[in-house]
């Protein structure tokens, strides 16, 4: 609830709303054309560093609108504090998920060449070992062809 | 002898105010009703719905050495033809901002018992989000009728290496003015069906470690397509039954039913919650695949 706000203040929070997270859009937006090299011919960041701050920027951006979006228009401001904790904490574990997970995935890209040179590895069968390896779903890219 | 008695009750139940606990029962501890704070209980583990698609999409990218860029593969535009990087998707974004805006305005009259203004801002958010709707169905169309993605075939990608084009006989294609036909690391391609079947063309790469074979320039991760109708779906499912449930709660809301209930319209309150995270995880849904 926003009753300690009067009717003025919270038609011109929902104004101050629109202005926000639509100049952060059309900032993010412009700044990803650019760096996309879309806007001026030759200027790119798409590589190393600048591809880095970048990246770092538009996360940024987005966890700003998300903060606003949940503390504003949601009201969580106004909530009481074991409320917002009991809601924004868990999502702390994500944290953890992210880094695992991406490690995971450049983990198997690591792996599709050394699962590609298996591939092509010719193996005399052993009488005592079980036969085949464990291997990833899909395929490798790109697909090599032979002739 | 009455007067001291109930003087008598209050005071012990200040005395229980001061020494019990907000959680002794027949209180709100967290000042919200029950309704609303299962919504945010509800939304924290959506959140975690979307959170697990959205690291499965960045575990994946990860794993594959290359990957569609957002700004190649999300450039058409109704009605124009050519090239409009991510310009649709703004205004696809655009829509559910103002829709979210709206819905703030519906729970403001709301809280001031203002039925007319109710129904007027949720009917303006459900028209928002008829609009998304319509964008998505737009943007899905071009991907699956004209340029030919599936869940499990995506002609969208990127080359792994500098290099130039052959032609079918083994021989390097020319352009028209007889210079050879070259790609960059890292050029975005549309791969093309013609009667059913791709155009893969044949490459010859001239930097990083194919350097020198003749390959296949084949189609790109096969996950980018499922990733992305798996994903945006589910968003746009999300915004669908939102769309729903906002019109269940603005005929009910027309009906004069909140009003009888003298609750600052709090239905429309947990509606609102739940349309702001549509907005919420569109957000994020516009990082991921868009900007990144």
């Amino acid at each position: 609830m926003a009753g300690h706000q009067t009717y003025e203040e919270q038609k011109a929070l929902v104004f101050r709303g629109l202005m926000i997270l639509g100049v952060i859009t059309i900032v993010e937006v412009v700044i990803a054309l650019l760096a996309k090299g879309h806007l001026i011919p030759g200027v790119k960041f798409t590589e190393g560093f600048g591809h880095y701050m970048y990246m770092l920027l538009m996360v940024g951006f987005s966890m700003y609108k998300a903060y606003f979006i949940i503390f504003y228009f949601m009201h969580m401001a106004y909530e009481v504090r074991g409320l917002v904790l009991s809601v924004l904490l868990p999502t702390l574990l994500l944290v953890w998920a992210i880094i695992a997970f991406f490690q995971e995935g450049d983990s198997w890209g690591k792996r599709r060449e050394l699962i590609r040179q298996k591939d092509e590895e010719v193996v005399k069968p052993s009488p005592n070992k079980p036969q085949g390896f464990y291997q990833l779903p899909g395929t490798a890219y790109p697909s090599t062809t032979k002739g | 002898m009455a007067d001291t008695s109930v003087a008598h009750a209050h005071e012990t139940d200040a005395v229980h105010q001061e020494n019990g606990s907000a959680w002794d029962g027949a209180k709100e501890p967290f000042k919200a009703s029950y309704g609303k704070l299962m919504m945010w209980y509800f939304l924290l583990s959506d959140a975690f719905t979307f959170a697990g698609f959205l690291i499965a999409y960045g575990a994946l990218r990860f794993s594959t050495p290359t990957w569609p860029e957002a700004d190649f593969v999300f450039s058409s535009f109704p009605f124009v033809e050519g090239h409009l990087p991510l310009i649709f998707v703004t205004i696809m974004t655009f829509v559910l901002i103002f829709s979210s805006v709206t819905m703030v305005r519906a729970v403001q009259e709301g809280h001031r018992e203002n039925k007319n203004g109710v129904v007027f801002w949720m009917f303006l958010t459900i028209l928002g989000g008829a609009t998304f709707l319509g964008c998505q169905a737009y943007e899905w169309t071009t991907l699956i009728v004209k340029e030919h993605m599936t869940v499990s075939e995506n002609p969208f990608s990127r080359h792994i290496a500098d290099g130039i084009y052959l032609n079918p006989d083994g021989t390097e294609m020319r352009n028209p003015d007889g210079t050879p036909k070259t790609f960059a690391k890292g050029d975005n391609y549309l791969l093309h069906k013609h009667d059913g079947k791709f155009d893969i063309p044949l490459v010859k790469y001239t930097s990083g470690e194919y350097a020198g074979q003749v390959m296949e320039a084949g189609l790109g991760p096969k996950a980018f397509g499922a990733l992305f109708f798996f994903i945006t779906g589910f968003h746009g499912f999300h915004v669908f039954s939102g769309v729903v449930i906002l019109t269940i709660i603005m005929i009910n809301a027309a009906s004069g039913l909140y009003v009888a209930r003298r609750n600052g319209y709090e239905m429309v309150e947990k509606v609102g919650l739940y349309w702001h995270f549509v907005d919420l995880v569109w957000v994020f849904v516009f990082l991921v695949f868009y900007l990144l």
